[in-house]
């Protein structure tokens, strides 16, 4: 179908537009053996549309630093350096907070005594698995109450095989760091919005990001009959493709809740992804 | 009502783990049934309460999240320290991809020429507002910045603040979807978390988490199903689940058209009664808010 590998990733500002959805839609009406990245690591979902048999996980960590205390002089030098408030002295004492280290090494960099070392903390797992139509599965799963979800989506992307002809990453909700480190260094961008004033302002600021990092992007629409027409003219007004539209029909929302793909639940979505993926494709690989 | 001036204002944070729940809608409606309170958008990122509240802005101050490096190119050497020490590769020839940069400062601290500084940037804006029901604190981030979770933490600082000083004994706030960063500070001490959710597999799974964290912090959560309709068998799960956990299931809304309808006409459910909806939501807020406080 094409020769060289893509990343296409889905992503939408606003949540519950119907990503999952869309990217695992896709991911099933492509020929088998898609790479798929959920890397929506604090609620990852595609796991529960393409059923995988998981087999193998990964701890996903960073590194943060111990400090020797027979080595250390508390002369303060790493608290001085920490942009994060991660390590402190405190009357001759050193304390590191794990939760606020950002792994950056700045601080054993700087000790003048060496008494720093680095030990690996995990704040994730990466879960690898084979599912539905021969799809490779890796999803990042972010630790309950670990707060930085940006080191487990980098560790993600470490883990996907390279050379694969086709990758889909599924992004999270938002548009801050999480989600530029899942746009960032993908072919293309599918942006999912839906046409009420909040999918509306979520795909600008979507749109933004997309466009900082040079990553192009087209729009599919879901629920598409549900809200006005203001989310066209911004379309039209910014030269955006619409990729697809889906109407709002109760017979996809149930489908959807009990774990059914678009094409499960209408199979005539098949063609329209597939038709979707070589537009894309004709885009960027003209 | 007693005296609340010497009281803390106690803080309800509602959030959903999973996008798309309804979290803002449900926010919205609380707004307007709660006569006394502070309400604040910790949705910093992609915030949309502003969209129905529409807030006439009193106050705008500038948010500087962190410190950037910068370069002082033409004093640079490209003796390449920085580019190795670097873990996000984010320093090229004394380039900066702002983008990969965590803004950790070791290049800047690396530099044999100390042409490496590391100067605050503004990364939004916050702003306190008046709306047709009452003040609200929000926020606006710039474009693909990061220190989400600072800001939201300003965001509810701020409604503390102004709540307390206007005697008020509520700050409503509308969070975040997930469980990282920006979720962790729309939650850390509020009194309690009221959980959206929706019967669908996704919904379910995200709601698991959600807890999961509300746990770990041990703050009070109470959970409502949105949408419940749309699956039984699912909505009964959730039931279950909470059951189990000891969690209380305050409230079940079914799906209804009118509701995305009162969005697009920027009201909030209250205002632009579907019938089917809107008496199952006042239950929800009565159930929620408790009994007492609001008379």
């Amino acid at each position: 179908m094409q020769k060289e590998p893509v990343i296409i990733t889905v992503a939408s500002g606003k949540g519950g537009t119907g990503k999952t959805l869309i990217a695992t839609s896709l991911t099933l009406s492509l020929p088998e053996g898609v790479q798929y990245l959920d890397c929506d690591v604090e609620a990852p979902n595609a796991h529960l549309f393409l059923n995988p048999a998981w087999k193998e996980e990964i701890p996903a960590g960073i590194v943060v630093p111990r400090v020797d205390e027979q080595v250390c002089t508390a002369c303060g030098e790493c608290n001085r350096v920490c942009e994060f408030k991660a390590i402190v002295v405190i009357a001759d004492k050193v304390l590191v907070f794990d939760e606020l280290c950002h792994g950056c090494g700045a601080c054993s960099y700087i000790c003048p005594v060496d008494a720093i070392t680095e030990i690996q903390k995990p704040i994730g797992i990466i879960r690898k698995g084979k599912a539905r139509n021969g799809t490779t599965l890796i999803q990042g799963l972010l630790n309950i109450g670990e707060p930085m979800a940006t080191p487990v989506i980098r560790n993600l992307k470490k883990e996907a095989a390279a050379g694969i002809p086709i990758t889909i990453r599924d992004a999270p909700p938002g548009t801050s760091c999480p989600v530029i480190e899942t746009i960032s260094d993908s072919d293309y961008t599918i942006l999912v919005t839906e046409p009420t004033p909040f999918g509306l302002n979520d795909l600008k600021l979507a749109v933004g990001v997309a466009r900082q990092l040079n990553v192009p992007v087209g729009v599919v629409i879901n629920r598409a009959d549900a809200g006005d027409d203001s989310l066209y003219t911004y379309c039209r007004d910014e030269n955006l493709d619409i990729l697809m539209e889906i109407p709002l029909k109760r017979k996809i929302a149930e489908g959807y809740a009990s774990g059914k793909g678009l094409i499960d639940i209408l199979p005539e979505y098949r063609d329209k992804f597939i038709d979707m993926f070589e537009k894309i494709m004709g885009g960027i690989r003209p | 009502m007693t005296d609340n001036k010497s009281q803390t204002p106690k803080q309800l944070t509602i959030i959903s783990g999973k996008g798309g729940t309804g979290k803002t809608t449900f926010t919205a409606a609380f707004a307007q049934l709660t006569k006394d309170k502070v309400m604040a958008d910790c949705d910093v990122d992609a915030a949309d309460l502003h969209l129905v509240l529409t807030p006439k802005i009193q106050k705008t101050e500038a948010f500087f999240g962190g410190r950037s490096p910068v370069v002082d190119l033409a004093h640079c050497t490209k003796c390449g320290v920085c580019t190795e020490l670097c873990r996000y590769d984010a320093i090229h020839d004394g380039v900066v991809d702002a983008f990969a940069c965590d803004n950790c400062g070791l290049c800047a601290h690396a530099c044999p020429e100390k042409i490496i500084t590391m100067e605050d940037v503004q990364s939004g804006d916050w702003f306190v507002s008046d709306t047709r029901f009452g003040p609200m604190v929000h926020a606006k981030l710039g474009i693909a910045e990061e220190n989400s979770g600072k800001l939201v933490t300003m965001v509810r600082k701020e409604a503390m603040a102004l709540a307390k000083e206007k005697a008020l004994p509520w700050v409503i706030v509308d969070g975040p979807p997930g469980i990282g960063c920006p979720v962790t500070a729309a939650l850390a001490g509020v009194s309690k978390v009221l959980i959206v959710t929706e019967p669908s597999l996704s919904g379910i799974h995200d709601m698991e988490r959600v807890l999961a964290l509300t746990e770990h912090f041990q703050i009070p959560a109470q959970v409502c199903i949105n949408k419940y309709d749309i699956h039984l068998e699912n909505t009964k799960q959730i039931e279950t689940y909470c059951q189990q956990k000891g969690i209380e299931v305050v409230g079940k809304v079914p799906f209804h058209r009118g509701v995305i309808d009162a969005m697009v006409q920027g009201k909030t459910v209250i205002e632009r009664e579907v019938p089917e909806v809107t008496p199952e939501i006042k239950r929800l807020w009565e159930r929620v808010m408790g009994s007492g406080l609001h008379s």
